[in-house]
């Protein structure tokens, strides 16, 4: 990169508890050039005027297909806009960013859900793994090679 | 106005059962809540199976006293807010949701102070009948922790 660019950075999640600690993350953001990508058009309102804001279909275990269109949706948004940095607070859309994140050569960050609290989800194990930077908000559920802790969004 | 929700997830029955009893029992007409898609509707307090973003964020707002389940949407938001809030877990064990997360959420944030919890539908029965003493717990800044977005944002800048 030019030295005087702004990392590109998306800041992914899906809804409810996800997309609120997503937010809390916000002046992480303030030297980078942050798109913000969830799961519901009302969310638009969270990040004001301004602010770059998509909107990708949201998916469980529940239904395989669904599955798949969110994976091939997270898929093309990392392709076409090619950002320095995905982070994500989970979930379904995230694990799928961190997975092809480092697939496409794009640095990643798993913020495990501070809902994690006794043990890390399946999918946030998983997820976490693929990521450049891999924290958990619980300093007892950190590890010596990640997660690690390094605070949270309190 | 007392605000009770559920999440967008699935619905929380138990939860919307007693409280719904409790206000019939009492005759309380300031409830509202959101109880996702059910088969069987509360009977005395006003209800609405979704609420779009913004009509939420006037529902919660302009609440005196939130009722939920151990989301975490819905606590940093009471914590954020100021806003006293009754937590009842969803149980893993009954169908409620897929894996305890939210007992061991709830467990781990009452013993750092910040929600009041109900453990049980007796102690919830009980809490209900002293709601006015439930005070806010210490509301949490804008943002999360700086240790936490300092430390991300030294990543970022790294590339």
């Amino acid at each position: 990169m030019t030295a005087k660019r702004k990392p590109k950075v998306i800041a992914l999640s899906s809804g409810g508890g996800h997309w609120v600690q997503l937010l809390r993350l916000r002046p992480a953001f303030v030297d980078s050039d942050v798109t913000f990508v969830t799961v519901r058009p009302g969310y638009k309102a969270d990040v004001g005027e301004g602010a770059r804001f998509r909107v990708i279909p949201d998916a469980n275990r529940s239904s395989k297909v669904r599955l798949a269109i969110t994976a091939f949706r997270v898929f093309w948004l990392l392709l076409t806009e090619r950002p320095d940095v995905v982070i994500s607070t989970g979930a379904a859309p995230g694990y799928f960013a961190m997975r092809f994140g480092r697939m496409l050569g794009i640095r990643t960050i798993w913020v495990d859900s501070i809902a994690n609290a006794e043990e890390l989800s399946l999918s946030g194990q998983r997820a976490g793994k693929h990521a450049s930077l891999w924290l958990t908000q619980w300093p007892h559920l950190a590890g010596e090679s990640g997660p690690y802790y390094k605070g949270n969004v309190l | 106005m007392i605000f009770v929700t559920v999440g967008t997830d699935q619905p929380f029955d138990r939860l919307i059962r007693i409280v719904d009893e409790w206000s019939k029992q009492n005759q309380r007409t300031d409830v509202f809540a959101q109880i996702g898609k059910t088969a069987t509707p509360p009977t005395h307090i006003a209800y609405s199976e979704f609420l779009e973003p913004r009509e939420f964020t006037e529902r919660f707002s302009s609440a005196d006293l939130i009722i939920a389940h151990a989301g975490m949407g819905t606590i940093l938001s009471a914590l954020r807010f100021g806003k006293p809030i009754l937590i009842f877990p969803r149980i893993a064990a009954l169908g409620e949701q897929r894996n305890e997360h939210q007992m061991a959420t709830a467990r781990r944030l009452s013993s750092m102070g910040k929600v009041n919890v109900a453990f049980d539908d007796a102690t919830l029965r009980e809490m209900l009948q002293q709601l006015d003493t439930l005070k806010p717990k210490e509301a949490i800044g804008a943002s999360a922790s700086e240790e936490l977005t300092n430390s991300i944002k030294k990543f970022i800048a790294q590339c």
